[in-house]
């Protein structure tokens, strides 16, 4: 049910996004999903792959800083008002969402949202009191 | 006499007070009269102060004595301080010049034979015996560390594995594989290879390694800890300059309590950088060296840019000779920002109390709009690596804040990519001022 997913420093110059992308490409790592948070200086990279720990072997071996995180994907009808349902759940349950991105799936019928929790347990249980599709793991590394 | 086994020379390294100065006194003589027979840059220094070695009654008297400084050894490229005919030097080696053009120094048969000894005598006070295998991970070659410290090992009778730098990867397999107990690099080598087993999963514990012996760059306390906690090892310090001997100046006991100075073949004063006066005992200030034995090349007053103090107390381990403590950086790489005294060593401290921060990091001094500016590049490592935005801008403030309460200047903190900051020779460049520029 929780989601591997790889964060990475990268320091704000040009290139060092596309050399990313690069050493996984070479080593046929697919990316998911993606988000970057970033500030002049530097930014965080997150990814979802599809082999995590691969990724991380060859991105440490590249001398990058590295780390896993454990977020969850969760399914939302792609319609007005498929979103501010699940806030509110979680807000109810006073789960606080560090960060959160989103894709929509192949098919596009569902909207993914990849949700970091201050409390992951406690969002997963919150969320499955109130009947919201979360997605497996192998749902979102393997789309 | 009762010789404890941590000590190479008892009769050298504790002798009492009063027959010490007679000895300074008696080799200073025997000094300058080489000098002043032999060195044309002192018989011009002598004669422009108007001060005769025969005027040297006791050694209060070296403090009329001219300095000796980079530069004159600049002027006197590449021979010109030596006191002996060629024909007598049997080693040359040299400083290894990161700051300019880089300066010669010499050694007679009798000179090698003194710096074996007191290179034995800091390794042993580190203890170190004919049981360990030492690997020296200093370079071989004109840098003075590596022979200064593979002389002292054979004497004590220790097993020496000269793997000399580089090839981190070699050197932990033959680390492992040769049970090296003894290391010898740079400090910040030493964390290198402290990343490295941690990268392959090397368990320091597994291997045979008890004692480092760190030098050739200034370290602080909260790095010693780090080695010692990370390599499973007692890390020591040792202290020395290619210009006075090479490593075995000064180095420590296992009481850590400063670097025992060879007193016997040294004279220790210390000074103001900015005046040149000596200051009273236990004053922080510059140290300044005189040679006592060297014959290749001997210094008078040698200034060398290091900052420390000297204590003149007995030291547990029954040593009389005085210790200095880590040296706090060097009055040349002291820098004054907005009017403050700045060393990089204070930034070092400040940075290893942000929680599991390794200092991997630079100054960058710069001038905007007539105002001084210092940038600090901090290398970024797992351990202060954030998922969250919120918390790794929380790291940065919190440096930036510390620094600014140490330093009294303000400081811009700069997350950089690991291995982004430049190394020149194994050591770390630690400042770059762009205001000379």
């Amino acid at each position: 049910m929780k989601v591997e997913q790889i964060s990475i420093f990268i320091e704000n110059k040009s290139g060092r996004l596309a050399e990313i992308t690069g050493i996984l490409g070479e080593n046929g790592i697919n990316i998911r999903a993606l988000s970057l948070a970033d500030t002049s200086d530097f930014g965080i990279l997150r990814l979802i792959v599809d082999d995590s720990d691969k990724a991380l072997k060859v991105l440490k071996e590249q001398r990058f800083t590295v780390s896993i995180t454990h977020v969850i994907g969760v399914a939302v009808s792609d319609s007005p008002g498929g979103l501010t349902t699940i806030l509110q759940i979680l807000d109810k349950h006073n789960v606080n969402v560090e960060y959160m991105y989103a894709f929509v799936e192949r098919s596009g019928d569902n909207a993914v949202i990849i949700f970091r929790f201050d409390n992951i347990d406690e969002a997963i249980s919150a969320l499955k009191e109130n009947n919201v599709t979360i997605l497996p793991s192998e749902r979102i590394t393997q789309i | 006499m009762d010789f404890p086994n941590n000590i190479w020379n008892c009769e050298a390294e504790c002798l009492p007070r009063e027959e010490l100065n007679k000895l300074q006194l008696n080799r200073l003589q025997q000094t300058l009269s080489l000098v002043a027979g032999h060195v044309p840059c002192y018989q011009a220094k002598f004669k422009e102060s108007g001060f005769q070695p025969s005027d040297l009654k006791s050694l209060d008297d070296l403090s009329q004595l001219p300095f000796t400084t980079k530069d004159d050894l600049r002027v006197n490229y590449p021979y010109g301080m030596f006191a002996v005919p060629m024909r007598d030097v049997v080693r040359i080696h040299s400083s290894s010049g990161t700051t300019g053009k880089p300066t010669v120094v010499g050694y007679t048969k009798q000179d090698i034979k003194t710096w074996t000894e007191l290179v034995a005598r800091f390794m042993t006070a580190a203890g170190v015996t004919d049981e360990d295998i030492v690997h020296i991970a200093f370079g071989y070659g004109l840098f003075t560390g590596a022979f200064g410290l593979h002389y002292g090992s054979e004497a004590i009778g220790a097993s020496v594995i000269p793997i000399s730098g580089g090839n981190t990867d070699k050197q932990l397999m033959i680390m492992e594989d040769y049970r090296s107990s003894a290391l010898v690099c740079t400090p910040s080598y030493g964390l290198t290879l402290a990343d490295r087993m941690e990268r392959q999963g090397m368990d320091p514990k597994s291997l045979a390694l008890r004692v480092g012996l760190f030098g050739a760059e200034p370290w602080s306390e909260q790095m010693r800890v780090e080695l010692e906690q990370r390599l499973g090892i007692i890390a020591t310090d040792n202290y020395g300059l290619s210009e006075i001997m090479g490593p075995g100046v000064a180095g420590e006991c296992c009481y850590k309590q400063g670097m025992h100075l060879a007193e016997d073949h040294f004279i220790a004063e210390i000074i103001d950088p900015d005046t040149g006066e000596v200051l009273p005992q236990g004053s922080v200030g510059e140290l300044v060296l005189t040679s006592l034995t060297k014959q290749a090349f001997p210094m008078i007053r040698y200034r060398t840019r290091d900052i420390t103090r000297i204590h003149y107390e007995t030291c547990e381990c029954g040593r009389t000779l005085a210790r200095m403590e880590k040296t706090r950086g060097r009055s040349d790489d002291m820098l004054i920002i907005k009017g403050v005294n700045v060393f990089p060593t204070q930034i070092e401290e400040v940075l290893f109390q942000i929680e599991g921060c390794e200092p991997h990091y630079q100054l960058i001094v710069d001038r905007e709009n007539n105002m001084d500016s210092l940038e600090v590049q901090v290398e970024v490592n797992e351990h202060i690596f954030f998922d969250e935005m919120k918390q790794q801008r929380q790291f940065v403030v919190q440096a930036e804040k510390q620094i600014a309460t140490v330093l009294g200047v303000s400081a811009k903190v700069k997350l950089v990519e690991p291995a982004s900051i430049q190394r020149h020779e194994g050591k770390a460049v630690r400042v770059i001022d762009r205001r000379k520029q």
